[in-house]
């Protein structure tokens, strides 16, 4: 093995200077990393929606296949893997095959900003929060692509209708993040998680880092009321992102089967499936990493550190997949028009004061 | 810098043969989507130029804004009124000269702007360069990724920002009139015919 290693690497070594070798295998297992993680915490949270949903309603959940069940969810891929792939005769066949692809790169492309500890970031952008927004975009395509290219109405108007629905949303999304951004003077992601260390009163829910120069030290603790409410539209606005109950007029069963996705069977149906739960914990992480410290340990200096720092970044995210569990299997859903309403008449002149009250604060204390 | 080439290559084939495939396909839904190779291509060429934030608007407003726009509007025109949209070939002579004078005013920029050299610009700083990379691996002490982040571009955010509410402030707020005027006027025109068929199919007697 060592021997082919060898001549393979003589081979390359021959085209590329051997730091530029390097450079592409560590950007490799780099990007690489998000999506083992990826596919190993689908599992978890299939297993998760399956029995909180169970508890929620009383129920024992799945409990034959393994002890307790917990072998549900690989019992469950193996079954869509073998599931014929189904085609409309109609179809738009280019775009219909596209469709779960761009998908599922829009929500791992996501993952490539977000640091999952002070040891790991796929890529330190300067940019970062505002890279992940722009990833979500290639997620609205996706669904254009398979509503369109599957011919059939219900797809289409499950479609049109998350598309209506993640634009207006993605507004309100976008004032939280500029909130929090005037506050910390960076949209690095990195540098925002590290503003907050030093515990759970550093944190941009409750003002910001105290011991910092240029954050008005405690004083900044007239911000709670700002940042509570930005809070409050990101976690609203990522459910109406994700197209999770209570705003999943796109894929509501009683009125149009499954929305965009109806017409996808197999493997593409589970690509779909698995970009919706990245994205779930993507927009979680992405809150936890905003206002609740990233990677930070909630203790100061105790339990904290490259390795707890995945932990506990893992642990904040998975927070926010189970709040959205909790309320897709409590809540009912919401009609069309009180989407819109929400969105237009409640969340944006909202997040819209959120903005201006943090701007005039950051300039008056710091 | 073979990385370089090769990635500019990659990107300028991905905007040459999907802004092909918008030009001369003849479903105007696959003219739509053949944008999002187009928009993306250029946002690669944007980042190998070091303009990062250009390239994540480009994503953001094109992507995310422009393109469902568009693919929005002929979804609803196509499917739900049954209208058959294609794309044909309508005066020729006017788009030709059109597209003649663009071709003049690019090529002129083509043959007498100031072109920065490769080792000019910010990305020569960058992992691209195997060079800075070998520099940097005897400045700073590390694995590969740690000198890239430490070699990172300044980035260009602040640098907009700045200018933009400085030098170009008439021209910014001047956009911003424009696209509220916009606005309203699609606000306008969209609640023109509910307004009047309500009015119409008001019931006599009432009001």
């Amino acid at each position: 093995m060592t021997a082919i290693y060898q001549a393979l690497y003589e081979f390359i070594s021959r085209f590329f200077s051997p730091s530029i070798i390097t450079l592409v295998v560590t950007t490799l297992v780099y990007a690489a990393i998000p999506l083992v993680f990826i596919l190993v915490y689908g599992l978890v949270a299939i297993l998760g929606e399956m029995k909180i949903s169970a508890w929620l309603q009383d129920r024992l959940g799945p409990m034959r296949t393994g002890p307790k069940g917990i072998l549900q969810p690989i019992a469950d891929i193996l079954k869509l893997l073998q599931k014929e792939d189904t085609t409309p005769r109609a179809a738009d066949r280019p775009l219909y095959r596209l469709a779960p692809w761009v998908a599922f790169i829009g929500s791992y492309a996501a993952f490539a900003a977000l640091p999952f500890s002070v040891a790991y970031i796929g890529a330190r952008l300067n940019t970062g929060i505002f890279y992940i927004l722009s990833m979500g975009s290639l997620v609205v395509v996706s669904i254009l692509l398979a509503g369109w290219g599957s011919d059939n109405k219900y797809s289409m108007i499950g479609a049109m209708r998350s598309v209506a629905q993640i634009i207006s949303y993605e507004i309100p999304v976008a004032l939280a993040v500029i909130t929090v951004v005037v506050i910390a003077g960076s949209m690095d992601l990195q540098t925002i998680t590290d503003l907050q260390a030093g515990g759970i009163n550093n944190w941009f829910l409750l003002g910001g880092p105290k011991h910092l120069e240029g954050f008005g030290g405690s004083t900044n603790f007239v911000l709670v009321p700002v940042m509570l409410v930005a809070f409050a539209i990101y976690f609203i606005g990522s459910l109406a992102e994700t197209n999770r109950v209570p705003f999943d007029v796109p894929e509501a069963e009683s009125e149009l089967v499954a929305g965009y996705h109806t017409e996808y069977s197999g493997m593409k149906f589970a690509l779909f499936f698995l970009s919706e739960y990245a994205s779930m914990f993507a927009v979680g992480s992405v809150a936890s990493i905003l206002f609740l410290g990233g990677w930070q340990s909630p203790l100061g200096d105790t339990m904290n550190g490259p390795a707890m720092g995945f932990l506990w970044f893992i642990l904040k995210g998975l927070s926010f997949v189970f709040a959205q569990i909790w309320i897709r299997w409590t809540l009912p859903r919401f009609r069309v028009d009180q989407v819109m309403r929400i969105c237009w008449k409640v969340l944006i002149p909202f997040g819209l004061t959120a903005v201006a009250a943090a701007s005039v604060i950051a300039v008056a204390i710091q | 810098m073979p990385l370089f080439d090769i990635f500019f290559y990659l990107f300028a084939a991905a905007i040459v043969a999907s802004a092909a495939v918008v030009c001369f396909s003849r479903n105007i839904v696959h003219a739509a989507f053949s944008l999002l190779f187009t928009f993306f291509g250029i946002a690669g060429i944007y980042v190998l130029l070091a303009a990062d934030f250009l390239a994540i608007s480009q994503v953001l407003i094109y992507v995310g804004g422009i393109l469902v726009l568009i693919v929005f509007g002929v979804m609803l025109t196509n499917r739900v009124t049954n209208i058959d949209l294609r794309s044909a070939l309508k005066s020729r002579i006017p788009a030709l000269v059109i597209c003649l004078a663009l071709l003049c005013l690019l090529g002129s920029f083509l043959v007498e702007g100031h072109w920065m050299k490769f080792d000019q610009m910010p990305w020569s700083r960058s992992p691209w360069n195997k060079d800075a990379i070998e520099q940097a691996t005897h400045a700073v002490q590390g694995t590969p990724r740690e000198i890239l982040d430490h070699q990172g571009s300044q980035g260009t955010a602040m640098a907009l920002g700045t200018l933009l509410l400085t030098d170009y402030l008439l021209p910014f707020e001047l956009v911003s009139v424009v696209l509220l005027v916009a606005l309203i006027g699609a606000a306008m025109i969209a609640r023109k015919e509910t307004f009047l068929l309500a009015k119409h199919n008001r019931p006599e007697g009432s009001r």
